[in-house]
This record gives structure tokens, sequence and C-alpha cells, in this order.
């Protein structure tokens, strides 16, 4: 039974939420109103910047002709969706016979699986640079790739499998009664289902690959680098340089604010392999 | 019902992710132990000597390994008392009625989504810095004299800047952790007379528990491995005021080029990460069986 709320106590809830979410959401609220600004105005008191200057969009072209923005977001989605999509490949048979033939294993097979992401990745980080280093992987996109798919492989594995779980197992007999073959089960079957969970599982992933700012930081310099490692290089003395600053950052951060808005719900089951549903 | 052929099909699909894994995890780990024994600079070449307990002598007695401990602790525990609360704060406010919820619910979550490189150039530059930025601004309008954040109190400042990005996550999983909570359960009480206090403390706070103890298991683990945040504003200074275990590994393996001492560290690090993940993995593994 839902209560009755009166709109006085919505309203003040309203007030008081809405107050804190703003100063919580300021900062790229912040970075987008700067984003427009010149670079002189930018520098303001911050008053005189909301109410006494005019718009402009010379930061972005700015950022574009400076840096060559678009070869590091290029590199961004190819790394991020196709180390997703690669992890994809390797996850949805792993997923699939866990969920549906498990055996006694099953659950140390995948307990095993998400202890492998519990690896701090500086622990490991020399011999992954020296490995990349003699097999000519440093600064390349396959390499980051390679290395993005493999820390993010437990939590796809991980997320499709609890949606494989919730897939009722007596319709994947009912079409192998059928005579469907192995293929076809779940090509036909299976994946119809399971693209909502599928779904969800790519948008979270690309998520993580595009924000992951430790081997992406340290494995690439100038060809590979991804936005996370471009911003990084604004840290001096480009900083000082709030307008092109604003305008660069938005433009990473803003692809990925989007998808996050739509996954929120399976964040909270891929960030926490199924702890909290 | 498996069929035997259904089980050899089950065991080559699952093949190929197990065989990656378990190379992604063995062949590094190897090297990194076998490394963290000899004596191995990139800067000198030639033969690698084995050194026995060395590396791991030379960096546990080396001043700035406890600075590191001692800042990875105080990062790790700010953090988390400054997103657990808050989280706790945020969730019960954000699951109470009120208009526009989703819009509100969106702009706290953003934080989240946003790359710690572009977060930490953000604050560092347009909030902290006390000549341009917002802070220094309000401080000055209001006579004050403006902090100049990474010289005074630069271990905060990054402690911000991090909880900036994981108050949020800490508010979604305990938000949806609140929502599963059986409201009938708080009416019930509340008819029974039980103030607001007496409903949070001995019905809202035990069901979230499990959700908090998630919240910290899992922040840890990536708290651990701070790195971006500090590579941006700091560089780990002043001095090795902002120094943390993971920032001290990255200076002797990739800076001073001391494979050695960085692979000592870098065992050092997983046997930490390891402690907390033993909790978090017994957690995770009690749910699977429920």
């Amino acid at each position: 039974m839902a209560r009755a709320v009166s709109t006085r106590q919505k309203s003040i809830n309203t007030a008081i939420a809405g107050t804190l979410a703003l100063l919580m959401f300021f900062p790229i609220l912040w970075i987008t109103i700067l984003s427009f600004k010149t670079e002189e105005d930018a520098i303001r008191a911050p008053l005189e910047i909301l109410f006494g200057t005019g718009w402009t969009t010379e930061s972005f072209a700015a950022v574009q002709a400076r840096s060559d923005y678009f070869k590091h977001f290029t590199n961004s989605v190819i790394i991020s969706v196709g180390s997703t999509i690669l992890g994809l490949m390797i996850a949805i048979p792993a997923a699939w016979s866990m969920a549906f033939v498990p055996t006694k294993n099953t659950k140390n097979v995948l307990m095993w699986m998400l202890s492998t992401k519990m690896l701090p990745p500086v622990g490991v980080l020399v011999p992954i640079y020296l490995i990349f280093r003699d097999f000519g992987l440093l600064d390349t996109r396959f390499g980051l790739t390679i290395v993005l798919m493999l820390m993010n492989l437990p939590i796809i594995i991980w997320m499709l499998y609890t949606y494989f779980k919730e897939i009722p197992g007596e319709i994947l007999e009912a079409a192998r009664m059928d005579g469907a073959t192995l293929r076809e089960e779940v090509l036909y079957v299976l994946t119809p289902m399971a693209i909502p969970g599928m779904a969800s599982t790519v948008l979270l992933n690309i998520i993580l690959a595009w924000n992951e700012a430790f081997w992406t930081l340290n494995l690439t310099a100038a060809n590979a680098a991804p936005l996370t490692a471009f911003i990084a290089s604004y840290s001096s003395p480009e900083g000082l340089f709030y307008a092109k600053l604003s305008a660069a950052s938005i433009m990473a951060i803003a692809p990925i604010l989007i998808m996050g808005w739509f996954s929120q719900k399976q964040l909270v089951r891929g960030l926490t392999f199924g702890a909290v549903k | 019902m498996s069929t035997k052929a259904s089980r050899s099909a089950a065991r080559l699909m699952i093949s190929p992710a197990v065989a990656l894994l378990l190379m992604w995890m063995i062949v590094p780990l190897v090297m990194t132990v076998y490394f963290s024994f000899l004596r191995y600079n990139l800067l000198s070449p030639g033969d690698t000597p084995w050194t026995g307990w060395d590396n791991y002598y030379w960096f546990v007695t080396d001043p700035s390994f406890q600075d590191a401990i001692w800042n990875t602790l105080r990062l790790v525990g700010g953090i988390l008392l400054i997103t657990v609360l808050g989280g706790i704060g945020f969730a019960l406010l954000l699951d109470r009625p009120m208009f526009g919820t989703g819009v509100i619910r969106i702009m706290v979550i953003a934080p989240f989504f946003v790359m710690p490189t572009v977060s930490a150039l953000v604050w560092k530059n347009m909030f902290f810095n006390p000549v341009n930025g917002v802070f220094g601004n309000i401080a000055k309008s209001l006579g004050f004299q403006p902090i100049d954040f990474f010289a005074q109190i630069p271990l905060l400042s990054i402690v911000i800047i991090v909880s900036w990005m994981w108050l949020p996550f800490a508010t979604l999983i305990l938000l949806t952790a609140l929502q599963s909570l059986d409201q009938e359960q708080l009416e019930a009480a509340e008819m029974d007379g039980a103030g607001w206090w007496n409903r949070f403390w001995y019905i809202m706070m035990p069901h979230l528990a499990r959700a908090i103890t998630v919240v910290i298991l899992i922040q840890t683990i990536f708290l651990l491995s701070i790195f971006a945040e500090i590579l941006v504003t700091t560089n780990g200074g002043p001095g090795t005021a902002t120094t943390n275990l993971t920032y001290l590994i990255y200076v002797s393996s990739l800076l001073q080029f001391d494979v050695g001492m960085g692979s000592a560290g870098g065992v050092i690090a997983i046997i930490l990460a390891n402690i907390v993940a033993i909790f978090l993995m017994r957690m995770i593994g009690k749910n699977l069986d429920a």
C-alpha cells in the first residue's frame, strides 16, 4: 500500500535532494559552461562567468586543431568496443555452459574467475610492461584491447551468467526435444531471450573500458592513447587553459555519461557481482 | 537434464575463457614473483643475479614505503568514511517521495561515469586552484585567504576528488538495497509507534548491512589501486605526501626502471589486496548458494 504523502512534504524533499544533487553535479555543469567561454572569460570570478560573458564554441575547434582529438576519440572507441566484443565472444559460450550445464565445479570456476579481478593491476605492471615491450605491443591499440578484454572478462562472464541463470531451462529443453541442435538452440532460442541482459553487459563493459586509467596510462604514448591518456596530457601547462580543458573533458565524458544513465540498474549487478540486486 | 554430449560441448565452450584467464593470472604473477628475487634494472643491462630477499628488504625499509602504506590507509579510510556515510544519507534521501526523481538521481550518479583523469584535472584546476579556482574565488569574496589545496592539504585533496567519484557508487548500491526493503515492515513499525530513528536503526540498517559490507569491500579493492588521480595532480608529492603503494611501485618500476624492486612491491600489493579479497569472495560465494 502506498502511503499518501502531502505535496508539501514532497516539495521539501525535492528541494533538499535537488540542492544536494546539484552540488554533486556541479563540477560537470561547471565545465560544460566553461567549455563555451573564451579563455579570458573562463578565468573570471564565477558570478561574472555566469552572468557577464558571451558564449562561443571556439574551444572545441581549438582542441581538435591543437591535439587531434578525434584520433584519441577513435582510439577510445576501438579499444573499448573492441575489448567488449572480444570479451563477449569468449564469455558467451563460457557463461552458457556454466548456466545450463552446471557441474559440481561450476561454482569454484566462477569464484576463481572472479578472483582474477581482485589482483591489483600494479602487482603485474612490470611483467606486462616487459612482455609488451618485447612483443612490440607498447602503444598499440591491439595490445591495449587485449589487456582490457582480460581485465573485464570476469565481469562479462559473471554478468552473463546471472542473466542466463534467469532464463528458464525448460524452454531450452523444449527446443532440444523439438530437435534443435546445440547451435540452433543457442542462436535462435537463447540469444533472443538473453538480448536485454547482453545489452547491459555490453554497456557496462564499454563504460569500464572507456574510463580505465591504469593500463591506458602506462602502456600507451602518442599513437594508441585513448581519451584517458589524452586528457592526462593536459595536466600541465595546458591545464591552465580552462576553456580548452573543459571542452576536451566534456567531449571525453559525454558519450559515457549518456550510456551510464541508461545502465544504472545493470551497473549495480555488474559491479557487485550479483551480491546486491 | 544434461546429456553426455552437451557436457563435453560445455567443457569445450568454457575452455577458452579458463585458458585465457589462467594465462593472464599465472604468467605475470609468476614473473612478478621471480623478478622480485633478482637484481634487475633496465638501465643497467647485463646479468640479473639472484639476490634472495634483498629487494623486499630495501623496499620495506625505505622510508617512502612506510609513508606509502600510511598514505594508502588514510586514502582508503578517508574515502570509505565519506562515501559510506554520504551514501547512506543520499540513499535515504533519494528513497523518499519527491518530484523529478529521475533527474535528481541522474545528477547524483553522474560523477561515477567521469573518467579519473578528467575528474582529477577538473578539480585540480577549476576548483582547487587558489587563484582562478571556484573555491579560491569564494574564499576571496568572503574575505578569506584562499587555500592552496595541493600544497597545504594534498592528501585530503585526493580524498575529495576520489570520493566525488565513489559517493555515487555507494549511493546507487545502497539505494538499490533500500528499495528492496519491505515497505509493510516499516509501516507496521510506524503503527506500533516506532519513531524515525528506531525505524532507521532497527529495520533499515540491518537490511542495509549486507550492501554496506559489499560497498566497503569492492571500494577497498579499487581504492587500493588509486593511480591516475595522483599521477595527473601531485605526482605523489609534495615529497611523498600523496604517494600510495600503487604509485610507489609505479615510480620504482617505470620511472627508476628497477624491475626487481618494483616486483617486490607488486608482490606486497597483491598480498594486501588478497586479504580484502578473501572477505569479499566469501560474501559473494554465500550469495551464489542462495
